[in-house]
C-alpha cells in the first residue's frame, strides 16, 4: 500500500461510514439527503446496482431504476456526506460486474434472478 | 510585509476530500520529507539573504565528499534535494532548524514549482495545439505538419520563439494561486486543492502565494518543529 492509499484509508476511517457488501446485481435502496430550502430530509432512491468502481475515497456506485417508463440512473460516490445510508434489499445473480446491458432492456428480460447462495460475508456471520 | 521561505515536498498524487456540504474537493498530496535549514545566505557574504532548505535522506555512499562537508559542516543528514529560498531579513533561520506542515495554514494560497512531465519530442499539433493541415484538397504527406513559419523576402526569418515541433515537457513550472486545503503537521502532510505540475513521487517547492496576501495565522519567521512541540 503506498502513502496515498494510507491517506485515503484514513480519511475513509475519519468519515466513519458504515457500507454494507453489495455488488452488481443488487437491488438497494440508497437514503440521500437532500436539501429543500432550508430543511434537510432524507429521500430514498431505490434501484438495481448495475456497476461498482473501486478508487479508494473515490469509489463510487451506479443505480438504475425505471422512473415513469424512463430509465433513470444516478451514480453515488461510495463515501459521500450526502448519503445517509444504504440497504440492500435483494441480492442477485448476476455474472458480469457492470450491467450496462441492462440498458437495452425493458420488462421481463430486464429481470435478475435472486442469488439463493449467500455471500461469503453472509455465511461467515451465520456460523 | 516579510518574504518568508518555502518548502521542499514530494508530491504524493491527487485524491479527493469531502466538504462538509458534499461536495468533492480535489487535492494534491504533497508531503514533507526531513525539510531542514542546510545553509544560510547572508548579505554581507554572498550579497543577498537566503535560506538553503535540503529534504529527503542521501545514502551517505552517494554523496560526494566535497557535499559531505557542506552537510557535515551543516550538523544534519544528507539531503536528496537542496534548493535556496530567498527570504526578507527578517525571516531567516538558524542552520538545522527543521521546518514542519504548520508552516502553511489552511485557506491560504501558495504557488507549486515543480518539474513537468516529459513528453518527449513532440509534434506542433499535440505541443501548441495546431489544426494541422487538411485532410484533402491536394494535401500529401504533411497533414500534422505546422505549415507556415514566417513571411516572404521581408522579414527573411523565421522569428524567434516561433512555436514548432520539439521537446516538450521536463520543464520548470508554476502554478501559482493554489488553495491549501488542510495540513497535517505529524505526518507532515499538505492538502493542495487542485493539480500540481510533475510526476508522482517528484519534488516540488511551495512558497506563499505572490499574488496573494498572507494570511495573519502564518508562523513567523516560519512553522519549525521545535516552535510546535
Amino acid at each position: 500500500m503506498n502513502m496515498l492509499q494510507t491517506f485515503e484509508k484514513e480519511e475513509i476511517a475519519k468519515l466513519g461510514r458504515a457500507v454494507p457488501e453489495f455488488g452488481p446485481g443488487d437491488t438497494l435502496r440508497v437514503n440521500v439527503k437532500v436539501i429543500e430550502g432550508t430543511r434537510e430530509r432524507v429521500q430514498a432512491y431505490e434501484g438495481v446496482c448495475i456497476a461498482r468502481k473501486s478508487a479508494g475515497l473515490s469509489s463510487n456506485f451506479t443505480v438504475r431504476k425505471i422512473s415513469f417508463g424512463e430509465g433513470v440512473e444516478r451514480v453515488f460516490p461510495l463515501y459521500s456526506p450526502r448519503i445517509d445510508s444504504i440497504e440492500v434489499i435483494r441480492r442477485g445473480d448476476v455474472r458480469r460486474a457492470k450491467l450496462y446491458y441492462l440498458r437495452g432492456r425493458r420488462g421481463k428480460s430486464a429481470r435478475i434472478v435472486e442469488k439463493t447462495t449467500p455471500t461469503q460475508s453472509a455465511a461467515a456471520e451465520k456460523a | 510585509m516579510p518574504k518568508r521561505t518555502g518548502l521542499i515536498a514530494r508530491k504524493l498524487g491527487m485524491t479527493r476530500l469531502f466538504a462538509q456540504d458534499g461536495s468533492h474537493v480535489p487535492v494534491t498530496v504533497l508531503q514533507l520529507d526531513q525539510c531542514q535549514v542546510v545553509g544560510v545566505r547572508t548579505k554581507d557574504k554572498d550579497g543577498y539573504t537566503a535560506v538553503q532548505l535540503g529534504a529527503g535522506k542521501a545514502k551517505v555512499k552517494n554523496v560526494t565528499k566535497p557535499v559531505r562537508g557542506h552537510y557535515a559542516k551543516a550538523k544534519v543528514e544528507p539531503k536528496k534535494k537542496l534548493v535556496e529560498f530567498r527570504v526578507s531579513d527578517d525571516a531567516v533561520l538558524d542552520i538545522g532548524a527543521e521546518l514542519t506542515a504548520s508552516h502553511y495554514v489552511a485557506g491560504q494560497f501558495v504557488d507549486v514549482a515543480g518539474i513537468s512531465i516529459g513528453k518527449g519530442f513532440a509534434g506542433a499539433m499535440r505541443r501548441w495545439n495546431f489544426a494541422g493541415l487538411e485532410a484533402s484538397h491536394g494535401v500529401s504527406i504533411s497533414h500534422r505538419s505546422h505549415g507556415s513559419t514566417g513571411g516572404r523576402q521581408d522579414p527573411g526569418r523565421t522569428f524567434k520563439n516561433k512555436k514548432m515541433a520539439g521537446h516538450w515537457g521536463v520543464d520548470r513550472v508554476t502554478t501559482q494561486n493554489l488553495k491549501v486545503v488542510a495540513t497535517d503537521a505529524d505526518k507532515g502532510l499538505i492538502m493542495v486543492c487542485g493539480s500540481v505540475p510533475g510526476p508522482e513521487g517528484g519534488w516540488v517547492e511551495i512558497t506563499d502565494a505572490v499574488k496573494r496576501k498572507l494570511p495573519k495565522e502564518a508562523p513567523l519567521p516560519a512553522g519549525l518543529k521545535q516552535a510546535a512541540a
